[in-house]
């Protein structure tokens, strides 16, 4: 594959990283800073869009920051899979961005350039890890990623946010040291590059099955952010953030950073034929499985809505990682699609959940009885939302589960379309109750009157994405295209 | 001045000044500083011109007196030693900028004296990078070590018995490397490095010979703090006035580390050290280990962060020690970069720990709250400093460590690589546990600062160089690794 | 027995020095008072000083002091003048001793100064409260 050497990936990713800067410096004019914030937003989707052409084409750009280590310079490169990634995360953090000032605003939050600085920092790294050429570059962004939602998700700076942030880093550091580092060591004293390439680099490396099945487990728990079980714990805590940092990194950025970067190590530096022919696809499906059931049985027992969508998140998640240990050209896709459908989709129900905290003052499903009378747009979008999440037409979520459905039948291991058919179900018994009480049961006792919708700043957002969920339904094809192209196919 | 002994002249400069600045500094303090300043830019000057001829030509040497080697004494420069030259001029450049402050308000009308010293213990260091003479090396090893007590000493409060704890078990370490120093004697007749290391490759040593280098390690991981020798280091840096340990915590056990390096490459060859001694090397190589997980520990029992800082430059001797003896190039390459990017990022974190002490005097964790509001410039680069010491890419720390991991993992001595792991993750607990208190408790809430404003710019100028040194090092590992370091390994690496 | 005898006087002055250096060891570690410790290190010193200037030393042989005829027409036997070199650095090496010991008795007097005592037990009492 020709990649030409562009300028463009380095921007895509920096101007956000620059943009924190002007944040930082108008601190005393919020209008001014929330300015800076949404041309920086905009700026990065327009960017990332006029690369997209290309990629489509078949192409690519690549750039190189530095040479650091004989054979893995620090290079920025935008394939299929990586344009996938960035298109994605860039276009709803605009959508994020709008929701943040009217969330922020409403609330009346201290500290609130530093929050939008760290968040400008934070989608730096993101798409750092989406423009990535090899593992080494990004471990970087990957850690640079975790280091700066820290200040994020403990906001409050209280007793609980500081339990949580410990929390949080102990997890994603304590993984990202401690199993992701030395695997990445490893797969360089045996491949000599960290270079990603279709098909992957440990083939011909003479590595015995033993040391690519260690390697292996040490990449899925050492990525912690993709949530798989036990290295879960973390995604329920960071949800005492903002409600747009949960909407936006935990249920969209950080989550899907740690998918992706499972992903990438699968399809690019294992390489499925090489896991199909040592036979270590199970141990992925295993574990998958494995978290989406029992994510699923947890989140219906949580009262806290965000917490019940964190755990919803820690399911789906797997499913992605599910589809790539399926091997089979469909399941991968499927895999890859549901990065897109689900982050669509878990935006919607974050963002719903903001804006009912925001209206209503609520953070917990018992007490939202009647609610969906008052806040139809917020529940209607809801309801779209939890329908793609379960994987029902008209709705994005859809177009993934059919694929991995599929990938699961071609792949002959059934009891996964076992697992996802369950899983589904379990999907629906716990989103459904939520938009039910919201619209069929009375208001309690005593319940404040004038609550209405929360204002426009969070309103238009969740509408929008939860309209994008409905459109990629019926034109997948922009995502669809990149993931093939990101397998090879 | 001629380009061939402009090493001379790096080592002469502070050497003169050091008397200037007792004489005019005792007429009147205005003189202290530019003195000091202007003699150890000068030596940068002259270290970075010595370093650019080292790289276009190679190694030169000089000969003080005109006596030829092996008889006279010899300054040599290799590519290693032109690499500790340019890292000593810039830590101990950048250093003093921010001790000038602090010297003055913690040693009122001491200063003149503290600076001559401080201007001496930079003079022994450029020379004990520069000699070609065992000897020579146990004198300037001595003047190092007695300008450190001397600075030590000027602490506050228990600094005298530290330092007189240092003077002692110092004082052990000296005498060992002499002794050993005296074996080669007796068997060769011959002090120069170069002269003795040609005698060694064609006698058969025996037991006096192993006697020697067991002697002249010992001394020197005395001086070094190799855990379990490092009893005197904690308390020693920690207690002394903060202009001492801004110099003495980044330069000493780095320069020591170095000494090592050269007594055995440059006097004992690598077929000697290591076909013969396999177990004493699997041996050193496991103690290092206990060294980095025992040192982490111990780091995080304490409850002041001067002190904290000093335990981790312990383990992080484990870190260098450990790479030099996996007897491999990727070992070797980590442990000589890491003692560039070791002594940066202790260097950025005693510039930190300089400019908290300056605005707080104290540094126990409780002092430390809300403190990144009040200092937000001073904290912002301790993180940067603190996340080289964990581990994070871009910062320099990250690729040493690289390199250290990756040739414990080529070596096969996995212990190593464990602790390295281990270390990388206590040092993360050691840190985020100071950024949270700094992050989180609202002033006032134990003990009110409210008068507490950034550290005067002074202070803050060498902080954020040291922590802007600390990413561009790390970006330009490779070209860095590729043009000098790997040079500077010693020859059969 | 016998040929222990011989190795202990053939090589007597390396024993003295050996012994020596572990009583200077032992006051350094085991004494509690710390001027003792420093005359420990003063002794260890000296030892140490002790084998270089020994080892130079040659039986029978005169202070190299030579005359510049003498030596032009005859050479030099280096039987009959003992070996300059080692004294030489034993010099400096004292010079060194010296200065840490000054050093060190200063710093003594201050930790006197402030605690009225050198004893290190009463000391860390004293720190204890």
């Amino acid at each position: 594959m020709n990649y030409q050497i562009s300028i463009w990936p380095l921007a895509a990713v920096l101007i956000s990283l620059i943009g924190s800067i002007p944040i930082m410096l108008s601190d005393r004019s919020p209008n001014l800073r929330e300015s800076w914030t949404l041309l920086i937003a905009f700026l990065k989707v327009v960017i990332v869009a006029s690369l997209l052409p290309t990629v489509l084409a078949g192409g690519g750009f690549q750039f190189t920051i530095a040479e650091v280590i004989p054979g893995v310079p620090l290079a920025l490169r935008v394939d299929a899979m990586g344009m996938f990634f960035a298109l994605v995360a860039s276009s709803l953090w605009f959508f994020t961005s709008v929701y943040s000032i009217g969330y922020m605003r409403s609330l009346d939050e201290h500290g609130q350039t530093r929050y939008y600085a760290s968040f400008a920092v934070a989608i730096s790294a993101t798409l750092g890890v989406a423009f990535s050429a090899n593992l080494l570059t990004l471990y970087l962004f990957y850690e640079m990623l975790s280091l700066s939602t820290y200040p994020l998700v403990t906001h409050h700076q209280d007793a609980e946010a500081r339990q949580s942030g410990r929390k949080y880093l102990t997890y994603i550091l304590g993984t990202s040291i401690g199993l992701a580092l030395p695997a990445m060591l490893i797969v360089y004293s045996l491949a000599g590059t960290l270079d990603f390439k279709i098909g992957g680099i440990l083939s011909g490396t003479g590595a015995s099955p033993q040391t690519l099945a260690l390697v292996l487990v040490l990449f899925l728990f050492g990525f912690a952010k993709s949530g798989l079980m036990p290295v879960h714990g973390w995604l329920p805590a960071a949800m005492v953030a903002p409600t747009p940092v949960s909407s936006f990194l935990h249920g969209v950025a950080v989550v899907k950073v740690g998918v992706f970067s499972v992903l990438r190590v699968i399809f690019h530096i294992f390489g499925p034929e090489q896991l199909l022919a040592v036979n270590l696809g199970w141990v992925i499906t295993t574990l998958a499985s494995i978290t989406i059931l029992v994510a699923s049985l947890v989140a219906l027992t949580q009262d806290n809505l965000k917490r019940r969508l964190a755990y919803s998140t820690i399911g789906q998640l797997s499913y992605m990682i599910l589809g790539a240990g399926m091997l089979s050209a469909v399941g991968m896709t499927g895999g890859l699609l549901h990065i897109a459908m689900h982050a669509f989709g878990k935006i919607t129900l974050f963002f719903c959940a903001g804006a009912i905290y925001v209206a209503a003052g609520k953070k917990y499903i018992s007490q939202m009885d009647g609610l969906g009378r008052r806040m139809p747009i917020t529940y209607l979008a809801f309801f779209f939302g939890s329908l793609s999440i379960i994987g029902m037409p008209p709705l994005g979520g859809f177009i993934s589960k059919w694929n991995l459905a599929l990938g699961a039948i071609e792949s002959g291991h059934l009891i996964l379309l076992v697992v996802l058919l369950v899983s589904s179900l379990l999907n629906a018994l716990y989103f459904f109750p939520i938009v039910y009480r919201g619209f069929f049961l009375p208001a309690a006792q005593g319940e404040p009157e004038g609550i209405k919708e929360a204002p426009v700043f969070c309103l238009v957002p969740l509408s929008v994405t939860a309209a994008c969920s409905l459109i990629l339904f019926f034109w997948p094809s922009v995502f669809y295209r990149l993931a093939q192209l990101a397998l090879g196919l | 001045m001629s380009a061939s002994n402009l090493h001379v002249y790096v080592m002469a400069a502070p050497l003169l000044t050091a008397f200037f600045v007792n004489l005019l500094g005792r007429i009147s303090k205005v003189w202290i500083a530019p003195l000091t300043i202007g003699s150890l830019a000068f030596s940068s000057f002259a270290s970075l011109i010595v370093m650019g001829r080292v790289i276009a030509y190679g190694g030169f040497s000089y000969t003080v007196g005109n006596w030829k080697a092996p008889y006279g004494i010899e300054l040599v420069v290799d590519h290693l030693s032109a690499v500790m030259l340019v890292l000593i001029s810039l830590v101990a450049l950048t250093g003093s900028i921010s001790a000038v402050k602090s010297v003055f308000q913690e040693l009122p009308d001491q200063e003149y004296l503290f600076f001559t010293l401080y201007l001496i213990l930079i003079t022994g260091l450029y020379g004990l990078v520069l000699t070609g003479d065992a000897f020579n090396l146990y004198v300037l090893l001595e003047i190092t070590s007695i300008t450190t007590y001397g600075l030590i000493a000027m602490g506050k409060g228990r600094a005298p018995l530290a330092s007189f704890n240092y003077i002692i078990m110092g004082s052990i370490g000296a005498s060992f490397y002499l002794l050993g120093v005296g074996y080669l004697y007796l068997m060769t007749g011959s002090l120069n490095m170069a002269d003795i290391a040609g005698m060694l490759q064609t006698m058969d040593g025996g037991a006096a010979i192993a006697t020697s280098l067991a002697f002249i390690l010992v001394g020197l991981w005395v001086k070094m703090a190799f855990f379990p020798l490092h009893g005197w280091l904690p308390n020693a840096y920690s207690l002394a006035p903060t202009g001492a340990a801004l110099v003495a915590a980044p330069l000493m056990t780095k320069v020591t580390i170095y000494l090592m390096v050269r007594v055995m490459f440059s006097i004992y060859s690598v077929d000697y050290l290591f076909i013969t001694h396999p177990i004493i090397q699997n041996g050193i190589v496991w103690v290092a280990a206990v060294a980095i997980i025992c040192a982490s520990a111990l780091a995080l029992a304490q409850r002041d962060l001067k002190r904290m800082l000093t335990y981790i430059i312990v383990a992080e001797v484990g870190y260098m020690v450990g790479g030099i003896w996996l007897v491999n190039s990727t070992g070797m390459t980590g442990a000589v970069l890491h003692i560039v990017n070791d002594a940066v990022m202790t260097l950025c974190l005693f510039l930190a720990a300089a400019a908290l002490v300056y605005r707080l005097g104290d540094l126990n964790f409780d002092n430390l709250q809300g403190i990144y509001r009040k200092m937000p410039v001073t904290m912002a680069a301790f993180t940067v400093g603190a996340f080289a010491m964990i581990g994070v890419p871009p910062t320099a720390g990250f690729f040493s460590k690289w390199y250290l991991i990756l040739g414990g993992i080529e070596a096969g001595q996995w212990i190593y690589v464990i602790a390295l792991l281990f270390s990388s993750l206590i040092n993360a607990v050691l840190f985020f546990r100071i950024i949270e208190i700094g992050y989180f408790f609202k002033e006032g809430e134990h003990h009110g600062h409210e008068k507490v404003a950034e550290a005067p710019l002074s202070m803050q100028v060498p902080l954020v160089i040291s922590a802007a040194a600390l990413i561009v090092i790390g970006l330009s590992t490779g070209p860095l690794v590729k043009t000098i370091i790997k040079l500077a390994l010693p020859a059969g690496f | 027995m016998d040929q222990f005898t011989a190795l202990i006087v053939a090589k007597y002055n390396y024993w003295i020095y050996v012994t020596l250096m572990m009583i200077g060891f032992y006051a350094m570690i085991g004494k509690k008072n710390l001027v003792k410790k420093l005359i420990g290190m003063n002794i260890f010193q000296t030892a140490i000083i002790l084998m270089f200037v020994s080892a130079g030393v040659k039986q029978g042989a005169r202070i190299p002091i030579l005359d510049k005829h003498h030596v032009m027409e005859h050479g030099v036997n280096v039987a009959e003048i003992v070996n300059p070199l080692p004294h030489v650095l034993m010099l400096t090496a004292i010079v060194v001793s010296v200065s840490v010991t000054g050093v060190a008795l200063a710093i003594l007097l201050r930790i006197y100064r402030e605690y009225g005592t050198l004893e290190e037990d009463e000391i860390l009492e004293k720190l204890e409260k």
